[in-house]
């Protein structure tokens, strides 16, 4: 119910608000333009060529370091995952029994598994995929949870009634057992099936997350102004709200991703996510995680490049995000 | 400010400052000021004065870090309270020394009833229990005027208004009887005909306890009506004292009288409005000299280069502007004519 | 007087109470507003004022159309504009324009100064070429007082006063000859609101500009307005210009209200007398029967229960001509004494 009373007792909160308690950014409201004219000109020149949240954004990505190194890891995984040969010349498939859990030799920098594969050729060919998986059931979830959950958000009524009721369903369905049963009817045994099973138990957390950015978001004046002004439905939820919604979804997405690669692997391990030939780390990791007393360098490297490649996506969503606000420029 | 050694409270040369992600925010420099038993000392100023930061030093609920004192002392009837220990200081806040917040409705639990938050007082200060201490919680909010305080004592802060909920504030604050009473403008989030309401209260328990009380306040209004004596604050510096009286009818610096011709005033009634130009300055880049100059139609030479110290202007009255004599005059002349 | 540009008769916007989660019914309403009716004249400032939950605010947003009223008009220009939809509804918004209370949530921090000014402009696009937008809001700044050099800049790195002055752009950009101001200057601190009270006069005579000016400090409504109306529980209970109000109230209510604001000088105050109102205000979703304010009245009796009292001009007064003679919704209405 919309509360008349809930402006002006904020409003009237205000007049000594807390630019005295220094919150980091606080002083940006008590910040004397005029008297530090000279330095805030030099970062927001003056009236050149407009500017827009996007092309700023941008120009702030450029010079983040920790943009620069994740978005290379980022391109690297991505290049080895389409050329797999770029930087290994073997066969992950060729194994050789006799070199069972070996440690390194020459031309075989990480060792050889149970079977007597070479661990750094099956180590790259992973990436691709765990890297599809990673990216496309990010992808799927998050914009799948995105839409419904920012339209439920920003129509409410039935229709967000509707959708969080439909999301609670999803919600209820323990993962596991979800993907043993979904999972075994399929007979495909490409990465697609084990991507489209995340995305529909993965949406309705992402859902939940933007649902609730956008009904903050559109609680602001400003969103009222541009209804003021006639702005169409279609605007202000591209232009104002989406913008100011978006930040706890690339958050919540990041964070996702690792998880939906250690979730393939887990389904691997089960034995109805992929399946041998396929090459992934999760596979790998599952069948080394029991051996890693005898074994302990077969879990390192393919769990390490696991790390690796989430830390990255984590750093890139951070980055991206913080380039998004302008208050932390 | 003269600082007789009978003083509840005497604030020496304190200086706070907040480090941020663009520097050393400067948001107290040098603040003196001094309040006696049964007197009420007004605060005044705008946002980002640092009235409200000196009293969170002086109560000791200042945020370190980011915030640290770098200097001053802040004697509480002869005893400096920065160099107290923790448990020293958390014995005299609370029984000795209290405060009142803005916003009641964030200051209280929601989740205890405020029977049980008023009582706590008594079970942890006083060792009561809680039987008792309920009684005692029933018998403060009576003396706060809570209607049907009885009935009451079991409810949550949310079933009550915003002017009852400042009264729970008051009741919580005056339970131990301190001797010192800091309100940060506890009427601000008020309506007029509640915030009345709730000043009037303020007062009438100052006179019957006897407590001293300083009033953190930007509302020039509420000032006249209840302080002694009042210090006004502009970038972390007091840039004049005086008795209430006094204040109003002849500003000593220009930034007070400023303040005083740029409000719309009830009993009149007029087009134009005097406005100080431009704006207070960050804390970060606090302008040299007196920092009211970049502002003030008084300002020459001197005060671009020179920092005002506190002159005096008559008893129990300073004034840290170079010309306040001219700022005297003028005001006499305007009011005059 | 001239013809009003804005005639509001019977204004009611309830606000359903629902309980149940997927199959809401409907158990009550909050009486937010309910019948307010008054006029605005071209070049005028009528100020509305009353403490939180009044329903103030939802006045503004009724004649903005930011929410739909239960009943009742708003005419402007002799066109009722609370059921229009779609196009009709936006080229009216062209001639009506807001400005927001809170400084820092009525501006989108995410994007540029130039964006927000010049919004108005994107959405209508028909009052600004699009190259001439650029021009267009670096002269909008320039004319509340900002530099124009600070198109590119976001709404973090200015002052709230400042910020109020980018809102003020905003509703000026579609020149408008409505602006609703709601606590336009309760977000700021005294020295700054002096500076953007004066502005919104400055622009009133330059513009030619009607306000609605809504606060709770009836120290700056009497400042700016003409005309004043002081409403309680959802109801106007006064209204009158503003020597009629300040100096000849009628109404107990805005009597109490007049005397409870803190005068900024201390002589005399041991001897002021006030009248200090007691108990709260009632809850607008279940308000006294006959007059709404008879809870905390002083005159209040056993007929205040029974009859509700009309705006009009009181009885007592009817047919003099003293500043007396205004509408008064109380039914024993007088002058204060002494």
């Amino acid at each position: 119910m919309p509360d008349p009373r809930r402006n002006i007792s904020r409003s009237r909160g205000r007049p000594d608000e807390p630019p005295e308690s220094v919150a980091p950014t606080g002083f940006g409201g008590a910040m004397d333009l005029a008297a530090s004219e000279a330095e805030t000109l030099e970062r927001a020149p003056g009236p050149g060529r407009p500017r827009s949240l996007w092309s700023d954004a941008w120009r702030d990505l450029r010079r983040n370091p920790v943009f620069i190194v994740s978005a290379l890891i980022i391109l690297f995984l991505v290049a080895i995952a389409i050329w797999p040969k770029l930087i290994a010349s073997g066969d992950p498939l060729a194994c050789d029994i006799t070199k069972s859990q070996d440690g390194a030799a020459p031309g075989h920098p990480f060792g050889f598994d149970t079977q007597g594969c070479d661990v750094y050729t099956r180590t790259v060919y992973g990436a691709r995929a765990s890297v599809t998986v990673g990216v496309c059931a990010t992808a799927g979830a998050a914009l799948l949870g995105s839409v419904l959950g920012g339209l439920a958000g920003f129509f409410g009524g039935w229709w967000d009634a509707l959708l969080s009721r439909i999301s609670d369903v999803f919600f209820g369905i323990p993962i596991i057992l979800g993907g043993l049963v979904f999972l075994s009817v399929v007979t495909n045994t490409t990465v697609w099936p084990v991507i489209g099973f995340i995305v529909l138990l993965g949406w309705p957390q992402i859902g939940r997350i933007a649902r609730g950015a956008v009904i903050t978001a559109k609680q602001n004046d400003y969103v009222q102004a541009a209804r003021a002004l006639g702005a169409s439905g279609p605007r202000i939820l591209l232009r104002h709200i989406a913008p100011n919604a978006v930040a706890p979804v690339i958050v919540v997405a990041t964070i996702a991703l690792g998880s939906y690669i250690a979730l393939e692997a887990t389904l691997s391990f089960l034995g109805v996510g992929l399946r041998p030939p396929t090459v992934s780390w999760g596979i790998d990791i599952s069948s080394a995680s029991i051996q890693i007393r005898n074994a302990p360098h077969m879990l390192l490297w393919p769990a390490g490049a696991l790390s690796v490649t989430v830390l990255a996506f984590i750093m890139l969503g951070e980055a991206v995000r913080d380039a998004l606000d302008p208050r932390l420029r | 400010m003269t600082s007789s050694p009978t003083a509840l409270l005497d604030v020496r040369d304190l200086h706070v400052a907040f480090r941020t992600r663009e520097g050393v925010a400067k948001a107290v420099n040098g603040v003196s000021y001094s309040v006696n038993a049964g007197e009420t000392l007004a605060v005044l100023g705008e946002s980002g004065s640092g009235k409200s930061v000196t009293a969170q030093a002086i109560t000791g609920i200042l945020d370190t870090p980011p915030g640290f004192i770098s200097k001053g002392e802040i004697l509480f009837k002869g005893t400096d309270l920065l160099r107290m220990s923790g448990g020293e200081r958390r014995k005299v806040r609370g029984a000795q020394m209290a405060m009142i917040f803005q916003d009641a409705l964030s200051a209280l639990n929601p989740v205890l009833n405020v029977g049980d938050q008023l009582g706590e007082m008594f079970v942890v200060h006083r060792g009561m229990s809680h039987k008792d201490a309920r009684a005692k919680a029933v018998e403060l909010m009576d003396r706060v005027r809570i209607p049907a305080a009885r009935e009451r004592v079991g409810q949550y802060p949310h079933q009550f208004s915003g002017g009852m909920r400042q009264r729970i504030m008051i009741a919580m604050a005056i339970a131990l009887e301190p001797e010192l009473i800091i309100a940060d403008e506890p009427t601000t989030a008020l309506d007029v005909t509640v915030q009345a309401q709730v000043m009037e209260l303020l007062a009438e328990l100052r006179r019957e306890l006897g407590m001293g009380l300083i009033l953190i306040t930007h509302d020039l209004g509420v000032v006249a009506d209840v302080a002694d004596k009042i210090a006004v604050m502009y970038a972390g510096r007091i840039v004049e004292t005086a008795p209430v009286h006094e204040i109003y009818r002849s500003p000593a610096h220009p930034y007070t009288k400023g303040l005083l011709e740029s409000i719309p005033r009830l009993d009149q009634k007029g087009r134009q409005l005097y406005a100080i130009k431009g704006l207070p300055p960050s804390l970060l880049r606090i302008p040299p000299g007196c920092a009211f100059h970049p502002r003030c139609p008084l300002a020459r030479q001197v005060c671009r280069t020179d920092e005002p110290p506190l002159y005096e202007v008559g008893p129990g009255r300073r004034s840290a502007c170079h010309f306040w004599k001219e700022c005297l005059v003028e005001r006499t002349d305007s009011s005059g004519a | 007087m001239s013809e009003p540009i804005l005639q509001v008769r019977d204004l009611v916007k309830h606000f359903p109470l629902t309980q149940g989660i997927l199959f809401k019914r409907q158990i009550g309403a909050v009486k937010a507003v309910d019948g307010v009716s008054f006029d605005l004249h071209k070049g005028e400032t009528l100020g509305i004022v009353g403490e939180s939950g009044c329903g103030k605010s939802t006045v503004a947003r009724l004649l903005m159309n930011l929410e739909r009223a239960t009943s009742g008009q708003v005419l402007y220009k002799g066109q009722d504009i609370t059921r229009l939809r779609g196009r009709a509804l936006k080229a009216v918004r062209r001639n009506i324009q807001m400005v927001f209370q809170d400084p820092y949530t009525s501006l989108n921090p995410r994007m540029t100064v130039g964006d927000i000014v010049g919004e108005p402009f994107d959405i209508h696009p028909e009052v600004a070429p699009r190259g001439d937008r650029r021009r267009r809001v670096q002269e909008l700044l320039d004319v509340v007082g900002l530099n124009p050099e600070y198109i590119n800049r976001y709404p973090h790195q200015f002052s709230g006063g400042q910020r109020q002055r980018i809102g003020i752009a905003r509703g000026l950009a579609l020149r408008p000859e409505v602006i609703v101001a709601d606590e336009p200057v309760s977000a700021l601190d005294v020295s700054i609101q002096a500076q953007v009270i004066n502005l919104m006069a400055r622009l009133q005579d330059e513009f030619d500009l009607s306000y609605i000016f809504i606060a709770h400090d009836l120290s700056i409504v009497r400042h700016i307005s003409d005309r004043v109306a002081v409403m309680y529980l959802g109801k106007f209970m006064e209204l009158g210009d503003e020597d009629q109000i300040y100096e000849h109230s009628t109404h107990p209510y805005t009597q109490a209200l007049l005397s409870a604001v803190p005068v900024p000088d201390p002589a005399g105050r041991e001897q002021r007398k006030r009248i200090i109102l007691h108990g709260d205000v009632p809850s607008p979703a279940a308000p006294p029967s006959g007059c709404v304010f008879r809870t905390r009245c002083w005159k209040a009796q056993e007929r205040c229960a029974r009859e509700v009292p009309l705006l009009a001009v009181p009885e007592a007064f009817r047919g003099t001509h003293g500043p007396a003679a205004h509408p008064s919704a109380c039914l024993f209405a007088e002058e204060l004494k002494g």
